[in-house]
């Protein structure tokens, strides 16, 4: 009775018309001869939070980590397609990957911060940017914003280390906020956490979106429905579904996309 | 059902675990006797010739006047100007083939070529540097060709043991210094280096404190065995502790010998202060982490 | 985790074609008691009441526990949100067919009322209409769903017929007006059953196509029907 679904939409229609800030056309990525993403259309939008679902192995975290280059550090890597930041083409000619990084930060799913201070952690890439003016300003407001200052602002020059996993990880959260990034991109953020730093970690998500874009990686469905604005479902390495959460989890315009977030495979 | 375990096997295990438990106990303590009892009976040797006089004087054909102090002074120079030249490079080599290296064909020939340079045998260095630093590039029998020769030899144990110390590094802090708008040399100077110091520190120790002991290529390269100064520039000839311990161990008098156990003592003096040394940094820069 | 998540909507479908057969089983017996003339049907009816109440509370827990533990989505979220709605309309269509009990109950105890329309008539569309829609929900078939829709408009027909047929009945000859009165009672509750299936037959299109088609019925059939 409805008509077949087409090319599975790459833009899903935005209430508050935000504008795109990251777009992939046609992206196709293999390390050596494995494919890992096939012909993957799909737009970001700014200042909305984006969620990338999927079972193991679709290609999700490859996908990210192609949003900031950080493929280039893996051998044998191919890419074909375009991935645009406001328009720029990220690996056209001239362009520095270090320039990218510094616009489109990352969240790792163990937290890492560095050996070192908490104050260390969060001052360190803004000074090796060259930033010298303020940097306790900043350090403060980056760990206000990651909701973290109030639990360190006592202890700034201990290690890092001796924070709880949650700690750790909305204390890489704050790093990542230093750099004043436009994007940050989270790969299954929340997955070495317990539920209450979890449930922080979502909280502090809504706040950061209306300031930043966030794309966000999770195997966890609950938290994408919870926490996202748009949800994009992959399998195999190829875009399936994208379109707002809400519409992808009440009724979902693919069976497959339906069978996965009921929880039928993957 | 009857239970898995056989009634009574649970006590042969703990015997036989009790067993294992004593051998490497008895083992332990052997070695360490061992090492006990020569240090004891060379500390009991030599002490009796152990003073001022004998660390500030020349070797003399009369042992009440034989010193040490050209040998102690050319171990000394020669182990500074080995550490000068080896450390840089081999520190640099490592981190150049871990980080920035690639994983392919050739970084597995150089991997292996390494490590069988390590395990040549020390003569065949003192013959390389003999051609090559003494006559080669002219330097004649100086300290500054012993210590390059030196360098040569311990260059492959410093680059493998430092080379393991980075690769320790968590892959993880990389990736996080990365994402974080860093350079790769950014990211190993500031995170990979400070992180991989201690391991790198411990492998320095050890490939100086072989150089210090090794005898065979300063033969070679020429050092001499009866030396009555010190060196007062790297272009000036000079002997070596374990030379001179040898060299009074080969005279059929008894009083050389002892000397040349107060010799050791002095070898074995200096091995300690310099390991201490490393003990303090290693301990220092792991303690203040929070830099 | 899927696997507790089937079996539970396994239990819970059973549990609802139960509810189901309980409320077709009761309309049977009113309308036969009705029709036929058979007292003894009636006792039946009204005492069948407590076990559609028990049943519906039954399905409605059921329907909690699943919401609460497993936290479902997509088709599975609607079609919990169906079977609590359709537990809902079958609960009322069980208290309807008491309701015509009642009205038998009356009519059979006194003399039989000529009627302008065979309520049979009326009774037998219901019936069908009630079994379709079940039928529907229990294979996702929309067609079957629109076709209640449709019919229903029938229903609403007979039932003005009725209407009008007892009104001059009772116009020309007053003894008959109590009669009548219960007779068209009777009537409108079979009409109002006929509305309670055209509600569950459009919960079963919301379960199919995600849409809720409540307040535009109209729209959608003229879609269906103008289709090529």
């Amino acid at each position: 009775m409805v008509t077949p679904s087409p090319q599975p939409t790459a833009r899903a229609a935005d209430a508050a018309g935000s504008p795109t800030i990251i777009q992939a056309h046609d992206l196709s990525i293999s390390y050596g001869t494995a494919p890992a993403i096939r012909n993957l259309s799909l737009e970001i939008s700014e200042n909305r939070i984006t969620s990338i679902i999927g079972p193991s192995g679709c290609g999700k975290s490859t996908l990210i980590r192609a949003f900031n280059r950080m493929n280039d550090f893996i051998p044998n890597v191919r890419m074909e397609g375009v991935i645009e930041y406001r328009g720029a083409n990220l690996y056209g000619p001239g362009v520095d990957p270090v320039d990218v990084r510094l616009r489109i930060g990352m969240v790792f799913q163990k937290p890492n911060p560095f050996p070192k201070s908490i104050f260390k952690n969060v001052s360190w890439g803004p000074s090796i940017n060259g930033h010298r003016s303020d940097v306790d300003g900043l350090v403060e407001e980056s760990l206000r914003r990651a909701a973290l200052w109030d639990e360190v602002k006592d202890r700034l020059r201990d290690s890092a280390l001796g924070l709880s996993g949650g700690q750790q990880q909305r204390l890489c959260i704050a790093r990542a906020l230093a750099m004043q990034p436009d994007v940050i991109l989270m790969d299954e953020p929340c997955s070495a956490l317990d539920p209450v730093s979890t449930s922080r970690i979502e909280d502090l998500l809504f706040e950061l979106k209306k300031q930043y874009t966030i794309v966000i990686v999770t195997h966890n469905m609950q938290q994408a429905a919870r926490v996202s604005d748009f949800t994009a479902f992959l399998d195999a390495g190829k875009l399936i579904e994208f379109g707002d959460t809400e519409t992808l989890f009440t009724r979902p315009k693919e069976k497959r996309t339906g069978d996965y977030v009921m929880g039928r495979f993957g | 059902m009857a239970h898995p375990a056989k009634a009574g096997a649970l006590g042969a295990r703990r015997r036989r675990a009790a067993l294992f438990v004593a051998t490497c106990r008895l083992f332990t303590w052997l070695a360490v006797v061992l090492l006990g009892v020569l240090i004891l009976h060379v500390t009991r040797e030599g002490i009796g010739w152990l003073d001022g006089g004998f660390l500030s004087s020349y070797p003399s054909r009369f042992a009440e006047k034989a010193g040490i102090k050209s040998a102690l002074f050319g171990t000394l120079w020669l182990t500074s100007l080995t550490a000068l030249f080896s450390i840089p490079v081999g520190v640099a080599a490592a981190i150049y083939l871990e980080e920035f290296g690639g994983r392919g064909k050739l970084s597995a020939f150089i991997d292996i070529n390494i490590a069988n340079l390590a395990g040549v045998p020390s003569i065949v260095y003192g013959i390389l540097g003999l051609a090559i630093f003494v006559r080669w590039f002219s330097l004649q029998r100086s300290v500054l060709a012993g210590a390059l020769t030196m360098s040569l030899l311990i260059l492959p144990v410093i680059i493998m043991s430092s080379r393991e110390a980075i690769r320790a590094v968590p892959h993880s802090i990389r990736q996080a210094a990365l994402a974080l708008g860093a350079t790769p040399w950014q990211t190993v100077r500031y995170h990979v280096l400070p992180a991989a110091l201690p391991g790198i520190l411990t492998g320095l120790i050890l490939a100086l404190s072989r150089a210090i002991g090794e005898t065979a290529p300063l033969i070679m390269i020429g050092a001499l065995t009866y030396v009555a100064f010190v060196p007062s520039g790297p272009m000036d000839a000079f002997t070596a502790l374990p030379i001179q311990i040898f060299n009074w161990a080969s005279r059929p008098q008894a009083e050389f010998h002892q000397l040349a156990a107060a010799g050791i003592v002095v070898l074995l003096a200096v091995l300690l202060i310099m390991n201490a040394a490393a003990i303090i940094i290693r301990h220092r820069s792991q303690r203040d982490r929070a830099w | 985790m899927s696997k507790h998540l089937l079996r539970d909507l396994d239990i819970l479908k059973r549990e609802i074609l139960t509810m189901g057969s309980l409320v077709e089983e009761q309309i049977n017996k009113a309308i036969r008691a009705l029709v036929d003339r058979r007292p003894d049907l009636i006792a039946e009816v009204l005492d069948g009441d407590e076990k559609i109440d028990q049943t519906e509370v039954a399905v409605e827990e059921s329907c909690l526990k699943i919401l609460a533990l497993h936290q479902p989505v997509a088709q599975d979220l609607r079609f919990i949100i169906t079977v609590l709605k359709v537990n809902n309309d079958l609960e009322r269509i069980g208290d309807l067919a008491i309701n015509i009990a009642k009205r038998a109950k009356y009519l059979c105890a006194h003399e039989p009322l000529p009627m302008p329309i065979k309520i049979a008539d009326i009774a037998e569309t219901v019936s069908a209409m009630v079994r379709s829609s079940l039928d529907a929900l229990v294979n996702g078939d929309t067609k079957t769903a629109m076709w209640v829709c449709q019919i229903d408009d029938q229903v609403d027909d007979l039932n003005k017929k009725m209407f009008i047929g007892l009104q001059s009945l009772m116009q020309k000859d007053s003894k008959t007006i109590p009669r009548a009165i219960n007779a068209l009672s009777a009537s409108r509750h079979l009409e109002r059953i006929a509305d309670q299936a055209t509600n569950i037959a459009e919960d079963v299109i919301f379960l199919v196509e995600g849409e809720i088609v409540r307040h535009r019925m109209d729209d959608l059939m003229e879609t269906v029907n103008g289709a090529p």
